[in-house]
């Protein structure tokens, strides 16, 4: 691991734990509501001010870092996963499988990301719990996230088929099943891990613009997403920077860190 | 080549019918598909209401949808959109021409930029050279699309210009890796050994080496283009197709969502099969990597 990724996950790291210790660094919950400070800007006793509703931004942002720093993770492992076992049974078992696969993938990247995710998620229900809105999002994420790596482990799996010690295991009678767990997926991790790092910052971003198009996490759960939602009423952020400023801050540091990280495990692999 | 062509032709025709079929097929089994809430006006009459439940029931199978929709649309008829009650050929008329300049403003502007600094930070080998674009280049890409588009209304810019601004990152990244690979080459080696000029290496033994491959990240672009448009213009309330695509989708509106889903898969897919026919292209006429290293 070089110097960069080692400082980026340093402070990939504090964001997470400042975000899991926001029980005891937060003065109050991410819903309670201030009736006496609505839009109050910072002050000793609300770091960030206060939302219209009279909710303390502090406290929204670091659970909302919360939701945003973990989920995103878990729906790119989700997507990765998807990735390598369609991805890998294409480039190994090759012939229909392959073809079928590829043509799936073409169908999936012919549509823009956005698009593809705005018009799934639209038909999902919209008026549900916080927690399953959450749930539905990142799951979402996941589930339509996976042709893009599929593509390129794919394409790696048919490379290492051909190599020299696969044709030798298979030749000394190995099963293919083995073949495959033990030999084929431990030598696609550099392209995993690239691939699960990559997709970090896009899921990151996706939730940010579906919570901005009023398609994200509902209220009153904060993500960044929900919270960058503010941004529409932009005469007043634009009188009251401070309102929003930490939160684009955040997203477009961690996001740099995360593509950071991304481009060199890409690099090294 | 012409079995080139037929090939690609027949990919891109089966994907586009695969994805208007999977589009229409997600709007019917989305929860609330058939609901109308002109079912709940006293105003209208049971006759009324009778004909909006069969003008319905008409939609509610998928494949005879889907056979009569393909039908109407090769006679041109694209339907009828229930959400904004009026035909879909008329509401694309009015608003892709909007979107088709937005789109074409934001790749050229986002492709220029990339190109630009790309080749800025091979020629200009100083070290640090590539930090300030690297940066930008970074926080554009860590950006949302939406908070890109409200920085632009803030400042009173055209929205078309974020768009740009979201395909620069990934064009810029593209090209440099390419650009710095090409530069590093035995042929870029000797042409300095021999004291061509700086710029002369640059554009003949750098840029135009590379440009085929460079012209593949045309189908990338445009799809970038497009999906970065939607949030654009729903934020800038501008009245493009990318605003469209929104409330089709948040109306569940089968026409109109599957007609833009067959209408963008279509264009992604040209112009990416274009960017492949042209890179095929220039493979089968370049001469082998032997020969031109006799010549150098």
């Amino acid at each position: 691991m070089s110097l960069k990724q080692k400082i980026a996950l340093a402070i990939l790291g504090v964001a997470v734990a400042a975000s899991l210790g926001a029980g005891y660094l937060a003065q109050s919950s991410y819903s309670e509501q201030f009736r006496e400070a609505i839009s109050v800007p910072p002050s000793a006793r609300f770091w960030l001010g206060t939302d219209e509703l009279g909710r303390d931004r502090f406290a929204r942002l670091l659970y909302g870092t919360r939701v945003s720093l973990l989920l995103a993770p878990a729906a790119a492992l989700l997507a990765t996963i998807i990735a390598a076992v369609i991805g890998g049974a294409a480039g190994y078992l090759g012939g229909r499988w392959e073809r079928l696969v590829t043509a799936g993938v073409d169908l999936f990247l012919s549509l823009p990301w956005l698009f593809l995710l705005l018009a799934v998620r639209a038909l999902l229900p919209l008026n549900t719990s916080p927690v399953i809105s959450v749930i539905i999002t990142f799951l979402l994420l996941g589930c339509l996230g996976w042709a893009g790596p599929a593509r390129l482990i794919r394409a790696g799996t048919r490379t290492l088929v051909n190599s020299d010690f696969l044709v030798q295991a298979s030749a000394s009678g190995i099963s293919r099943w083995r073949l495959f767990w033990r030999h084929l997926l431990p030598n696609l991790r550099p392209i995993l891990l690239a691939q699960f790092w990559v997709s970090i910052p896009l899921f990151i971003l996706s939730e940010a613009n579906l919570g901005l198009l009023g398609l994200g996490v509902s209220e009153p759960l904060p993500s960044w997403g929900s919270m960058l939602r503010e941004l529409e009423n932009y005469s007043a952020v634009l009188q009251n920077p401070w309102m929003l400023v930490p939160v684009i801050l955040l997203v477009a540091v961690v996001g740099c860190l995360q593509l950071l990280l991304g481009t060199e495990e890409r690099l090294s692999c | 080549m012409l079995s080139v062509l037929l090939r690609q032709a027949r990919r891109i025709l089966l994907t586009v019918l695969l994805g208007g079929l999977l589009g229409a097929t997600l709007v019917r089994l989305g929860p609330g598909f058939g609901v109308d809430e002109r079912e709940l006006d006293n105003r209208l009459s049971a006759e009324s209401q009778q004909s909006i439940r069969r003008e319905h029931a008409r939609e509610n199978n998928v494949a005879l949808f889907y056979v009569r929709y393909l039908g109407g649309f090769l006679r041109g008829d694209l339907g009828f959109s229930r959400s904004l009650n009026r035909p879909v050929a008329e509401l694309l008329r009015q608003r892709l021409p909007l979107t088709l300049e937005s789109l074409g403003y934001g790749v050229c502007g986002g492709a220029g930029l990339g190109l630009l600094l790309a080749l800025l930070t091979v020629w200009w080998r100083a070290p640090g050279s590539a930090l300030a674009p690297a940066l930008l280049s970074g926080v554009c890409l860590a950006m949302p699309a939406a908070v890109i588009a409200l920085l632009f209304l803030w400042m009173g810019a055209a929205s078309r210009w974020a768009i740009a601004l979201v395909v620069f990152p990934h064009v810029y990244r593209y090209a440099k890796n390419q650009l710095v690979a090409t530069a590093q080459s035995p042929h870029v080696v000797a042409a300095e050994a021999k004291g061509l000029s700086s710029w002369r290496v640059l554009w003949a033994h750098v840029f135009t080496p590379a440009a085929p491959q460079l012209a593949a990240l045309a189908g990338i672009s445009v799809s970038l283009a497009f999906g970065a448009s939607i949030p654009i213009e729903v934020i800038c309330d501008t009245p493009g197709v990318g605003q469209l695509a929104w409330r089709a989708a948040m109306d569940r509106d089968l026409t109109l969502l599957v007609t833009i889903t067959v209408l963008v898969a279509l264009m992604t897919l040209v112009v990416n099969s274009l960017a492949d026919l042209g890179l095929a292209a220039w493979k089968n006429s370049a001469p082998p990597a032997d020969a031109g290293s006799a010549v150098a």
